[in-house]
């Protein structure tokens, strides 16, 4: 019994981690139709600032507590700054070519961002320990677990139900929504597309920058950290149906539960089972879970 | 009368130039069959991406015939060059041809996100297998030609031979394939498939026959590979394995069968180079190149070939 719960919040926790991040790669391809291969980078560059702020703050002595500030502060840091530069300095030229083009373009940009992160932050660890250890314990059904996790799972709903609402009760949300369902027409009635997809491609860097500074205190900060998350967070699009938010959250449960249970009986197939459960999808649903039909053009 | 095939006479030209370059060079040996045999996995791609198909995951059959190669000297004690390099490409064939089933309905990123899903459970199961060295790998054992030792340091000569006669043969092969009914379906199912379904062709079964070839011929470099490096890891089915495959396809371009060859050994020569005197910008130097290929040169880097032939024509 205690092994269930266990797996399960194991499972949670993990989850948590990678809606953050599928929640930014989805909104991009669901607005923009870009699957956005430079995704882990962003979340890279968000670990990487965020473990340069927290430990310029703590190495002046400033209040411990607002560390949990400076993580947020690097994530909006990264998005203000990545998101536009992207943006505006490149994929606007790109619009309206062949999704498959627009997957090499941000291929090209992964590699380009890697070497700039090198560039700017050298190759050895980052350490910000800090933040993960401060809030303490938390017990469990009689685990011990440190309550920072459930501060992601926290930041991770506040952000998946933040985002859905935004997209369905406010004004913007529902022009957006007509920008997703007919780029041209939303033009021609007046939708200044071109700023929707400015807005929704920095937002979509902030989550990634944000799942990236959450994660930089539970682990050293070392280049090539966005590698892996990149196919992670493709695993979890993709069964979840690529551009639909519940979809990203089903996704990362089912992708979340399935590494949690495999860790804990079967180790050896913890890699292994992500991507048997994304080739699984794909077979039965090629389009992912919640994907819409989609009309066939001749 | 019909013109003689400018390609064939480039084909064999490009072999001799090699040979006698593989004899003054000794020292870039190693990176010519290494060249080559990436050259081959990239001609497989070349042919999905003709008709419209990237696959993010070739790694898998490049890692497939690298671990066939691998096993079989480990574990059978088999050395024998050719059988090693045909076991490679009868398994990255078999593969292809049972994935393709599935895949050959599969089309843009969907193609894309379910080959590297393919790769990536390889790789997941051989990080995992310890009986084949995790994620460390093994060595292979140096392989025989007849009964006498090929590849090393001394016999590298007979392997390089061996690789450019594997490239020039498939080149060949594949040369003849675009020009028959079935390869002439490529552009075509690119362009429109339901035409093509109304001319009567089946478009399933065409990628169906596309993935297999790509499958046989990432097999075999991947194979050919192992034997040259002398070594193999599990990253040889990570994604960005694959990655750098679609890369050096997309700077080759479709144009030609050489460009493959052409692509990939560039590509090694800057790598070897760029990691040598600049480890940390040399992917900023890759991503680059491949963003103004894709703005400037959609149709690859022998576009250029195609624009001065005009030139000097007209």
């Amino acid at each position: 019994m205690r092994e269930v719960v266990a797996l399960l919040i194991d499972g949670i926790i993990y989850s948590s981690w990678l809606f953050i991040i599928a929640l930014g790669l989805t909104l991009i391809y669901g607005v923009m139709k870009i699957l956005n291969m430079a995704h882990g980078s962003l979340y890279a560059l968000g670990a990487y600032m965020a473990a340069t702020l927290v430990g310029y703050w703590l190495g002046h002595g400033h209040a411990p507590m607002a560390s949990y500030g400076m993580l947020a502060v690097a994530a909006v840091i990264v998005g203000v700054i990545a998101g536009p530069l992207i943006e505006r300095g490149l994929l606007r030229f790109m619009y309206g070519r062949d999704e498959i083009v627009l997957l090499l373009v941000t291929y090209a940009l992964f590699l380009i961002l890697e070497d700039a992160i090198k560039l700017i932050w050298g190759v050895d660890a980052y350490y910000v320990s800090e933040p993960y250890g401060m809030l303490g314990n938390l017990d469990l059904a009689g685990l011990t677990y440190p309550v920072y996790n459930v501060v992601l799972i926290a930041v991770s709903a506040v952000a998946g139900v933040a985002l859905a609402s935004v997209l369905r009760y406010t004004h913007h949300g529902k022009l957006l929504s007509a920008v997703i369902h007919d780029r041209e027409i939303s033009m021609a009635m007046g939708i200044n597309v071109a700023r929707f997809y400015l807005v929704t491609f920095t937002i979509g860097t902030m989550l990634a920058a944000i799942g990236g500074a959450l994660t930089a205190p539970t682990v050293s900060v070392v280049p090539g950290m966005g590698v892996q998350v990149i196919v992670l967070a493709f695993a979890v699009v993709v069964v979840g149906g690529l551009g639909s938010l519940p979809g990203a959250a089903l996704g990362a449960l089912i992708v979340g539960l399935v590494r949690s249970a495999a860790v804990h009986y079967l180790p050896q197939v913890e890699l292994f089972s992500i991507y048997a459960v994304m080739a699984l999808v794909l077979i039965f649903r090629p389009k992912g879970l919640f994907a819409a039909a989609e009309v066939r053009k001749i | 009368m019909r013109r003689p095939d400018s390609t064939l006479i480039a084909l064999v030209a490009a072999l001799l130039v090699l040979l006698m370059l593989g004899l003054l060079l000794p020292k870039w040996l190693f990176l010519f069959t290494l060249s080559l045999g990436k050259g081959l996995v990239v001609l497989g791609l070349m042919l999905l991406l003709r008709t419209g198909l990237v696959s993010f995951g070739q790694g898998l059959f490049y890692c497939l015939g690298a671990y066939a190669v691998g096993s079989l000297g480990q574990f059978f004690g088999i050395k024998d060059v050719l059988l090693l390099l045909l076991t490679g490409a009868v398994i990255g064939s078999f593969v292809a041809f049972l994935l393709g089933f599935l895949m050959a309905r599969y089309r843009d990123i969907f193609f894309a996100m379910l080959s590297l899903a393919f790769s990536m459970i390889l790789y997941g199961l051989l990080v995992k297998t310890a009986a084949l060295g995790s994620t460390d790998g093994f060595n292979v054992a140096p392989p025989a030609l007849l009964g006498r030792p090929i590849g090393g340091e001394a016999h590298q000569y007979a392997l390089f031979a061996l690789a450019c006669a594997l490239a020039f043969l498939a080149a060949v092969v594949m040369h003849v394939y675009f020009e028959s009914p079935l390869g002439r379906l490529s552009p075509a199912i690119r362009d429109n498939e339901i035409r093509v379904e109304y001319m009567g062709a089946s478009v399933r079964h065409a990628i169906h026959v596309k993935y297999v070839i790509a499958g046989a011929l990432a097999g075999l470099g991947g194979a050919l590979t192992a034997m040259t490096v002398g070594h193999i890891d599990p990253d040889l089915a990570y994604w960005t394995t694959s990655g750098e495959f679609v890369f050096v396809t997309i700077l080759s371009g479709t144009g030609s069968v050489i460009a493959p060859f052409l692509g990939s050994l560039v590509f090694e020569v800057i790598r070897t180079y760029a990691y040598q005197y600049s480890p940390n910008t040399w992917q900023l130097v890759v991503g680059s190149a491949l963003l103004i290929v894709i703005v400037f040169l959609p149709s690859g880097l022998w576009s250029v070939f195609w624009y001065l032939r005009r030139r000097g024509s007209s």
